[in-house]
């Protein structure tokens, strides 16, 4: 008999887990939810946002997908998500494609190098020079006579994107290392005293130098007065002819809104208004 | 009563089959999934273009997908490290079966299976902050991220699974064979290297298959430490395996492009490159079973 019994068993405890795993679907269907899509540089941001915004509003979902923002503006254009997120502002065919552009913040792009090299300005010229192959020592900028060491990131990332559309480099970049994280970045280049790389503002702490681009430290102000050039805005992508769900909307005015800066100062970038 | 426990047997049979065929379920469906998605990015390019091309550059115009580099790359990168491994493996376990007193074998046992414990991360991340730029000022190069690298950090992470199978296959000679030769007059050390290491073989040469799977399908610990450009192989370049380039370049590429497709074929040809590896490994396997 006792056999009987934990078939039995066995038996109630499949249908009680099949009861809860469908309770729990059910759950989902009711609940309020945001989907956004995009960008992995706005990750800090974003993410920063998306939880204040659910403290707020318990009921609702927030997701983000870290897909990059290509991807990102390609799903909110074919509706997987409702607001695509972009670090790079929409290209003329794509708001064509009635895609539209709102900008959240402002992200500045530092070049950076060791703290041990002597050199702490350049021009975006020479940074074009340098990554494109042209100038390959150190000594031709004032420095040691070392060759330089190009780090960057994959093709494909918005760091990378950002910093060759800026110094008009796209796809002549000669890189000695492409690597996959920002963090990556920054420590190859504190462990090589003639490595340059470039990372985005917000990520970089004391363990390397950031120059000064023509003159300018990449600082809070300087990006938004656009005086330091290599900067790249954050931009939620909607769609021109499609209103966004009633959910969707509210955490867009609330990503625009007063109490929106001073999250996006904290997660490190510059409230585009 | 006895009705009873028959049916809750075959109860337990069919649940144990089921477990088991899921098992199966998702290899089939991994293998299925991969052949389907990673064909027609290859017929697209070409398969000449796509397997002798020397240019990877999905993001010019026009795009290049030639997986070459990283193909060289990883099989360079993987002979490096089990060329290296190897024999240190080898004598580990010769030394450890054979030599060492019981202290200092449980004592280097637990550091190997410690070894083998370690995250891939982690050997990637000391690569990346001690071996990279030991390797830049030893060699004198400007910058420590190359195959070289990749091979040093390899060879110390199939070390683990070549000195335990290694270290298997040898205690499981019969005693008798060196003991014969001992009695012969053979000294120790010719016994184990003419002896008891020929008698192993088929053990050892799993051990070194076991370490070139290990080796070839290794990621996260490669991509810190290889600089991950796809050069042709260059012991003192920066260079990108087969498993880095499809793992660097997934989260970005967009769904649905030729760039995304031509990643699945890279996985497809791993896959393949790993099938290989099993299939000779399973034989090496087999053969020993025979033997034994």
């Amino acid at each position: 008999m006792k056999n009987k019994i934990s078939v039995k068993k066995i038996v109630s405890l499949l249908a009680a887990a099949l009861l809860m795993v469908s309770a729990m679907t059910g759950c989902n269907e009711v609940e309020k939810k945001v989907a956004t899509d995009g960008s992995t540089s706005m990750e800090s941001v974003i993410g920063a946002l998306g939880e204040a915004f659910e403290q707020e509003n318990s009921d609702v979902t927030f997701t983000y997908n870290p897909t990059g923002s290509g991807t990102g503006i390609t799903a909110v254009s074919e509706d997987r998500c409702d607001i695509g997120l972009s670090s790079r502002a929409l290209k003329d065919e794509e708001k064509a494609n009635g895609l539209k552009e709102t900008i959240l913040a402002l992200d500045g792009i530092a070049v950076i190098v060791n703290n041990g090299n002597p050199v702490s300005d350049l021009t975006i010229e020479q940074i074009a020079q340098i990554y494109t192959g042209s100038i390959t020592n150190w000594k031709e900028l004032g420095g040691n006579d070392a060759e330089i060491v190009l780090i960057g990131r994959e093709p494909n990332s918005g760091t990378r994107d950002g910093f060759e559309s800026i110094t008009d480099t796209e796809g002549k970049c000669k890189y000695r290392q492409e690597l996959t994280a920002t963090g990556d970045v920054i420590s190859a280049v504190a462990a090589n005293p003639n490595a340059i790389g470039y990372a985005s503002l917000a990520s970089v702490g004391d363990t390397v130098k950031a120059l000064t681009v023509g003159g300018v430290a990449p600082s809070e102000d300087t990006i938004k007065d656009g005086s330091y050039k290599i900067q790249r805005p954050f931009v939620l992508v909607t769609k021109e002819d499609k209103e966004l769900s009633e959910t969707a909307q509210s955490f867009f005015d609330f990503c625009l809104s007063e109490d929106a800066k001073s999250i996006i100062t904290e997660a490190g970038a510059v409230p585009a208004n | 009563m006895k009705n009873k426990s028959r049916i809750i047997e075959n109860t337990v049979y069919g649940i144990f089959l089921i477990l088991g065929l899921i098992t199966v379920a998702f290899v089939l469906l991994i293998s299925i999934y991969l052949i389907i998605s990673g064909i027609p990015a290859i017929k697209e390019i070409g398969f000449t273009d796509f397997f002798f091309g020397k240019n990877w550059a999905p993001t010019k115009t026009p795009q290049e997908f030639g997986i070459l580099p990283f193909i060289l790359t990883s099989i360079y990168g993987t002979a490096g490290a089990v060329l290296i491994g190897t024999p240190i493996g080898i004598f580990t376990a010769v030394y450890l079966s054979k030599m060492a007193n019981r202290r200092i074998k449980s004592l280097v046992s637990t550091a190997v299976s410690l070894l083998a414990g370690i995250p891939s991360v982690v050997y990637g991340l000391v690569g990346m902050l001690v071996l990279v730029p030991l390797v830049r000022v030893a060699f004198n190069i400007p910058d420590g991220a190359s195959l070289l690298s990749a091979i040093i950090v390899l060879s110390v992470m199939v070390l683990p699974s070549i000195i335990n199978v290694s270290l298997t296959s040898l205690e499981a000679v019969p005693k008798e064979y060196e003991e014969g030769s001992l009695a012969l007059g053979a000294k120790p050390v010719e016994t184990y290297f003419r002896i008891s290491l020929p008698a192993a073989k088929s053990g050892i040469a799993a051990a070194v298959a076991l370490g070139v799977g290990r080796a070839i399908g290794e990621a996260m610990a490669v991509i810190m430490v290889s600089g991950n450009v796809a050069n042709m192989p260059s012991l003192f370049q920066s260079v990108r395996f087969l498993t880095t380039a499809v793992s660097s370049e997934m989260a970005y590429a967009a769904g649905g492009s030729l760039h995304r497709q031509a990643l699945f074929s890279i996985a497809l040809v791993l896959f393949i490159f790993i099938m290989i590896i099993n299939a000779v490994l399973n034989f090496f396997l087999k053969k020993r079973k025979g033997e034994n």
